[in-house]
């Protein structure tokens, strides 16, 4: 492998995969700070304004982290993949400019208004900027999925004389059938996060009996949604999702699930690692028939193999893109179980008492993380080794000018930098854990230190 | 429509020029103009509410950018690699040194963030000045359209250029003064009593520097650049531009000594503007000079198809409309001076 593309490669991976952890709490957070706030309007509840208050300092720490990471993704579309950019820009500029018109624009000027202005505001209009936060961070999330919607399945583009792709149908592009599923399930991913991270603090408040009232809230705000999403996270979007990759990337597909010869009547392979040299699965534990099922409604389907593909065309990674699936599945499987049953112990009266359970939610809060960045990995490898696909491959997209040194030392830097914000990340936020809903009673400003 | 966009993206930078550059003036006289925690806090909380939102001028010029002219921002951005990875880091690091600051009560802590928000800003506002200063300057093109700099070669304006060179430097130091400056009216209308008078004072001090480099930068830029005036000589209404840097210049020296803060903040944000369209208007219609001009980046050979920006003229002048009510909707919410006291946050 060349190294400069490999290095060019990894400081993107690193980058999206750092900064994404930001905007999933982010994203899952506004919907739940506006359900609370909803609330509190109704039943003019002081309670679940402290809540939303204190979700929002949180709210604000995962904020910065986001925006300061995501600042660099932007220009790395200029810095790492130029020969891309002049390639796509003609189309992917298009959502990526509106992102910064519609969305971070909304977002960044009522996120300032939502923390520092409740005093200033009424409370219906402190609730409208917490409405504006959600839509904006949520669009932001439909403009960049559109953006990477295009590279996995591209549509409403036409090639110029230049041999460069330029936008033929701005709304062909924009309502990009793939950009729809892919939209539902991601953003239902990050509510997912929003959903755990809030039970568990709840539960932790709960097992450490210190400010239950607030702790209740929270898990029960925090499972209803969860387990709304974690239901919709694998039926229909993440259904609809498989489906689409079988259709528009079969190679993907069988490389996601480790199928190396094709074959009518596939078996769902549920553990097993990859042997990509023999071209089999070692050890498997599989359902026969399953992935036939899944994929084609039928048992005895003919789903294609690896081995129907030409070499160059199989994703470039195999044993990663195989395991990142089944992690991302397997864990979605779990997220339901456990929700499932949080949901029943609820609506019994029993979960506030059943510490077994609440020990689970509090332990399950990186495991959201991990899912989506598995999910992430899925789709990224498995385009491979096209960067556009069918139209560019990724060794064509990096930037020719820059060398690997140059980008090694870039990327170090990077690492180096975001070892440190994520250090300080957590440090802080563990600190609002601490200090609990009550802190700073009556001020959501974190540039207000002295009233705490 | 070319020609548009052109002016829309350098009305953009000249916006985010303004805004953030206040921003970026308060963190450079941070350190000594805010002697005390309370008076650093009312820095802090001047543009606490507004830095996000005025760095989204930045985010949001910059997808203008790759939208309008997806070959511009191919080519500069892996050209300047070096540099424009530095950017980020010291805008990670400014965010962070803003944001974190206050969270927890500590001395070391806070004396940390302060020093970090502080110099992560002077350096900013020099690297946005050289990067201006690149760009007139010129940069080594080939005829594949890309180029790769250097941090540094020799500081002289030979063929193989670096990011930094004698020219650069002037304009990174220029940047520097005339930001300093901008931020300390802005500190100066959004404080009082010891802080806005030593604000006041910063301006003062700056003034004459600000007024001496521009002539500077002037005369350099016609000594390395003399094609450049060729735009005025062709439209000689171009002239305006100066005309109001120089009215706008002679109306901070008289607004300021008299108190009048908001007549010499909105002279510092004309100023910035005019001194940017300038330059955009001197190097229309290329956008990014090659050291020899048979490869100059214009905006012809840069731009996006037509269907595209005309596609793009409808949701751009919708969501700029709206960007617009934001701020102003927003600034209105925090208008008057910072109290620290009042109930009111
Ligand atoms: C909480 C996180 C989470 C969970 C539990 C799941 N997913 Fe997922 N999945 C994502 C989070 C995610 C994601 C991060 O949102 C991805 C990455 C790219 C994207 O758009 O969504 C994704 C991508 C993704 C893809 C790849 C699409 C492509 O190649 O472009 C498929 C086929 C699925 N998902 C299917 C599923 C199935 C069948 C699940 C059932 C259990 C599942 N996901 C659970
Ligand atoms: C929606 C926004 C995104 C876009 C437009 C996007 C685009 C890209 C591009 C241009 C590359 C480099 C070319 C390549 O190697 O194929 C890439 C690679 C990659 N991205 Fe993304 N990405 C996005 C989101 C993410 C997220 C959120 C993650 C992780 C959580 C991620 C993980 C990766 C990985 C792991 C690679 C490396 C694949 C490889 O080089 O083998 N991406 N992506
Ligand atoms: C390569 C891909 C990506 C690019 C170029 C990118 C760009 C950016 C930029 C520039 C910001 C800062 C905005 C501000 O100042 O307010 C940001 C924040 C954000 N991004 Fe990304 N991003 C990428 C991947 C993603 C993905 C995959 C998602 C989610 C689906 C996402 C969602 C968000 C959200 C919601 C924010 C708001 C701030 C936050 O959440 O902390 N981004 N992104």
């Amino acid at each position: 492998m060349d190294s400069a593309l490999f290095v060019h490669r990894l400081h993107f991976a690193f980058t999206a995969t750092f900064h994404y952890l930001f905007p999933q709490l982010t994203m899952g957070l506004a919907l739940l700070i506006v359900v609370l706030k909803t609330i509190g309007l109704r039943r003019n509840d002081p309670v679940y304004h402290e809540a939303a208050r204190f979700w929002g300092r949180i709210f604000g720490i995962n904020f910065v982290l986001g925006v300061v990471t995501g600042i660099p993704m932007e220009f790395q579309f200029g810095t790492n993949w130029s020969h891309f950019s002049r390639f796509a820009g003609g189309v992917i500029g298009q959502t990526l400019g509106m992102e910064g018109m519609f969305a971070f624009f909304l977002e960044s000027a009522f996120l300032g208004l939502f923390l520092y202005g409740e005093k200033r505001l009424s409370a219906r209009a402190h609730w409208l900027s917490a409405v504006a936060v959600f839509v904006g961070s949520w669009l932001s999330g439909y403009f960049i999925i559109a953006t990477d919607a295009f590279m996995q399945h591209p549509v409403g583009y036409f090639t110029a004389s230049d041999g460069s792709l330029q936008l033929s149908g701005f709304w062909d592009f924009v309502l990009n059938p793939w950009a729809g599923w892919q939209y539902a399930h991601n953003m239902s991913g990050a509510a997912i996060t929003g959903a755990f991270i809030m039970t568990a603090v709840g539960a932790f408040y709960l097992l450490s009996g210190k400010w239950t009232t607030h702790g209740r809230i929270f898990v029960k705000a925090g499972v209803i949604v969860g387990c709304v999403f974690s239901v919709l996270q694998i039926f229909p979007t993440g259904d609809r999702q498989g489906k689409m990759v079988s259709d528009q990337q079969p190679v993907t597909l069988a490389a996601m699930e480790g199928l190396f010869q094709g074959q009518t009547g596939a078996p769902l392979v549920i553990v097993g690692q990859p042997d990509e040299k023999e071209g089999k699965i070692d050890n498997p534990i599989e359902v026969p028939g399953m992935l036939s099922m899944l994929t084609y409604k039928r048992w005895n389907a003919n789903v294609r193999g690896l081995d129907a593909f030409p070499r160059q065309d199989w994703p470039d990674n195999i044993p990663l893109l195989y395991y990142s699936y089944h992690i991302m599945v397997g864990l979605g499987t779990f997220f339901v179980a456990v929700m499932v049953v949080s949901l029943f112990l609820l609506w019994r009266g029993k979960l506030f008492n059943a510490r077994w359970m609440l020990w689970i939610l509090m332990l399950a809060a990186p495991f959201p993380y991990i899912a989506n960045t598995a999910g992430w990995m899925t789709a990224e490898l498995g385009r491979q080794p096209w960067l556009v696909y069918g139209l560019m491959r990724t060794e064509a997209g990096y930037s020719t000018m820059v060398s690997a040194g140059n980008g090694m030392f870039t990327l170090l830097g990077f690492m180096g930098i975001y070892m440190v914000l994520g250090i300080l990340g957590l440090f802080l936020i563990r600190r609002e854990i601490e200090n609990g809903p009550l802190a700073g009673t009556g001020f959501a400003s974190n540039l207000h230190p002295e009233v705490k | 429509m070319v020609s548009l966009w052109f002016w829309i993206v350098a009305a953009m930078v000249a916006t985010y020029v303004v805004l953030d550059g206040f921003d970026l003036g308060a963190g450079a006289i941070y350190l000594i103009a805010a002697k005390t925690n309370e008076e650093r806090r009312r820095v802090l909380r001047a543009i606490g509410p507004v830095w996000d939102g005025n760095e989204v001028w930045l985010l949001a010029a910059g997808g203008i950018l790759y939208f309008a002219f997806p070959q511009l921002y191919a080519s500069s951005f892996s050209g300047f690699y070096l540099p424009l990875t530095i950017v980020l880091w010291l805008l990670i690091l400014r965010g962070i040194g803003i944001e974190f600051r206050a969270h927890i009560e500590t001395p070391i802590w806070q004396d940390f963030f302060d020093v970090v928000f502080s110099v992560s800003s002077i350096l900013l506002a020099v690297f946005f000045g050289a990067a201006l200063g690149n760009v007139v300057r010129g940069v080594p093109l080939d005829v594949t359209g890309y180029f790769f700099e250097p941090l540094w070669t020799n500081f002289k304006l030979g063929p193989q250029t670096g990011i930094l060179d004698w020219y650069t430097v002037l304009t990174g130091v220029m940047a520097l003064v005339t930001l300093t400056a901008h931020g300390s009216y802005y500190v100066a209308l959004k404080t009082d009593a010891d802080l806005g008078r030593r604000a006041r004072g910063f301006a003062l001090l700056c003034w004459p520097l600000q007024f001496f480099l521009t002539c500077i930068s002037m005369v350099a830029t016609y000594f390395i650049r003399p094609e450049i005036m060729g735009n005025y000589e062709r439209h000689p209404i171009g002239l305006l531009i100066p005309i109001v840097v120089i009215l706008s210049l002679a109306m901070m020296l008289w607004a300021n000594p008299k108190g009048k803060e908001k007549l010499a903040f909105i002279a510092s944000s004309l100023y910035l503007a005019f001194m940017l369209v300038g330059a955009a208007f001197a190097l229309y219609p290329v956008v990014l000079p090659a050291r020899d001009h048979q490869y100059d980046l214009t905006i012809y050979n840069t731009a996006a198809s037509i269907h595209g920006l005309s596609v793009g003229l409808v949701w751009w002048t919708l969501s700029a409309m709206l960007a617009v009510g934001y701020f102003v909707f927003v600034y209105r919410m925090f208008r008057g001076k910072v109290q620290l006291g009042e109930g009111h946050y």
